[in-house]
C-alpha cells in the first residue's frame, strides 16, 4: 500500500494502444464508432478520475463529470496520443470556429448560429438548448459524444 | 519568500528530461511538526508528500519553462497520478526525474519519478519510491492576454523569480 496516492491506480485504459497509435499500425483497418467510444472514455476516465458507469456520449464533461478547463488540454494530450492525431486546442469546443457577429451576438447564439450548431452537433437533440442559447450555456454541450464525433472526423480527414 | 524544494539541478536536456535533487534536513522547521510526538507517539520527521509534490512541481516546472526561455509563467495546473510509497527523513536525498510528454502553447505534461538515497544505505543507491505525473499551464495563454478571459497578470514573470534563476545559475544551467 502506497504511503500516499493521489488520481487513479490500477488499471490504464488504452494505455497499451497508445504505443501503437503514433505508429500508424492500425492505417488500414477503419476504427469503428463504438471502438472510438471505449478509447475516448478510457481517456475521460483517466483525465477526470471518474468512474466508467458515468461516462456516456450525454454525459456533459463540465456539468456531469466535474471537468475544469485545464481538464480539455489534458484531454486533447491524451486524444493526441491514444488516436495519433493533432488536436489543436481551440478546437475542443462546440462553438469553435463560431467567433463571428453572424453566429454569436450579446452572448447569444444567432438564429444561424444555431443552425451551425446543429450542423456540427447533429447527433444531439439541441431543443432544450435553443430555448436559451446563451453561449455560456453551450459547455452543457462539450459531451463525450461531442468528443467521440469530434475524434471520428479527425480519423477520417487522416 | 523562499519556496524552493529542490536544491540543485543535475542535469536538463532541453524539452526532454530534467533531473534534481532535495536534501532532506533537520534544519527544516516543519519537520518538527511533521511528526510531532504525541502521547506515547515518538516524533517521525518526515518530508511531507505534498512538499514532495512541490519539489516534483518546481523540477519539471524548470523544465517547461526552460523550453521557450523561461517568458511562459508557467503554473502547476493538475496532478495527474501521484504516488509515494516510502517516506523521506532526514539525511536523505530526494531526487526527481521529469520528462515531457507533451507540449503545446497552451500548457504542457510531464511524467515524474521520484527516487531515494539513504546515505546510511548508500550501496543500495537511488531507490525508486515513487511517481507524479503533472500537467502546467501557461497562464498568459490561458487565462489572461489578449483574445483569451483576459485576466490581468503582471507583465513579468513572477513564476521564475530570483529564487529560481538563483538555482538555476548556480546549477550551471544556461538560461537560453
Amino acid at each position: 500500500m502506497p504511503a500516499f496516492t493521489m488520481g487513479r491506480r490500477g488499471s490504464e485504459p488504452g494505455r497499451a494502444a497508445r504505443s501503437g497509435a503514433g505508429a500508424g499500425i492500425r492505417t488500414s483497418m477503419a476504427l469503428t464508432q463504438t471502438e472510438i467510444f471505449e478509447k475516448v472514455r478510457g481517456v475521460v476516465v483517466e483525465a477526470l478520475a471518474v468512474d466508467e458507469e458515468e461516462v456516456t456520449p450525454q454525459a456533459s464533461l463540465f456539468k456531469d463529470l466535474g471537468a475544469e478547463s485545464i481538464d480539455v488540454l489534458d484531454i486533447g494530450f491524451k486524444l493526441e496520443q491514444e488516436f495519433g492525431i493533432k488536436v489543436p486546442q481551440d478546437e475542443l469546443n462546440p462553438a469553435a470556429g463560431m467567433q463571428d457577429a453572424r453566429y454569436i451576438k450579446d452572448g447569444k447564439f444567432t438564429p444561424e448560429g444555431l443552425e451551425q450548431l446543429r450542423a456540427k452537433l447533429s447527433d444531439f437533440d439541441l431543443s432544450e438548448f435553443e430555448r436559451d442559447p446563451r453561449v455560456s450555456r453551450l459547455m452543457d454541450l462539450f459531451t463525450v459524444g461531442f468528443l467521440v464525433k469530434y475524434v471520428e472526423g479527425k480519423l477520417a480527414a487522416k | 519568500m523562499r519556496w524552493m524544494w529542490i536544491d540543485r539541478v543535475v542535469e536538463l536536456t532541453p524539452r526532454e528530461r530534467i533531473v534534481a535533487i532535495k536534501n532532506v534536513s533537520l534544519a527544516e522547521e516543519h519537520l518538527h511538526d511533521h511528526f510531532a510526538a504525541a502521547g506515547d507517539q515518538p516524533a517521525l520527521p518526515v518530508m511531507p508528500a505534498s512538499l514532495i509534490l512541490e519539489g516534483m512541481a518546481q523540477t519539471a516546472g524548470i523544465l517547461v519553462g526552460h523550453a521557450e526561455g523561461f517568458r511562459e509563467k508557467v503554473v502547476l495546473a493538475k496532478i495527474g497520478r501521484a504516488e509515494l510509497e516510502r517516506d523521506a527523513g532526514p539525511g536523505m536525498t530526494l531526487r526527481y526525474t521529469a520528462t515531457i510528454e507533451r507540449m503545446d502553447p497552451v500548457g504542457a505534461s510531464t511524467k515524474g519519478t521520484v527516487e531515494l538515497l539513504d546515505h546510511a544505505d548508500a550501496a543500495a543507491g537511488f531507490v525508486r519510491i515513487g511517481s507524479v505525473d503533472l500537467m502546467f499551464s501557461h497562464l498568459d495563454n490561458n487565462m489572461g492576454g489578449a483574445g483569451r478571459s483576459g485576466e490581468a497578470f503582471p507583465s513579468h514573470n513572477f513564476v521564475f523569480g530570483e529564487s529560481f534563476r538563483t538555482l538555476l545559475r548556480t546549477s550551471g544551467v544556461v538560461v537560453p
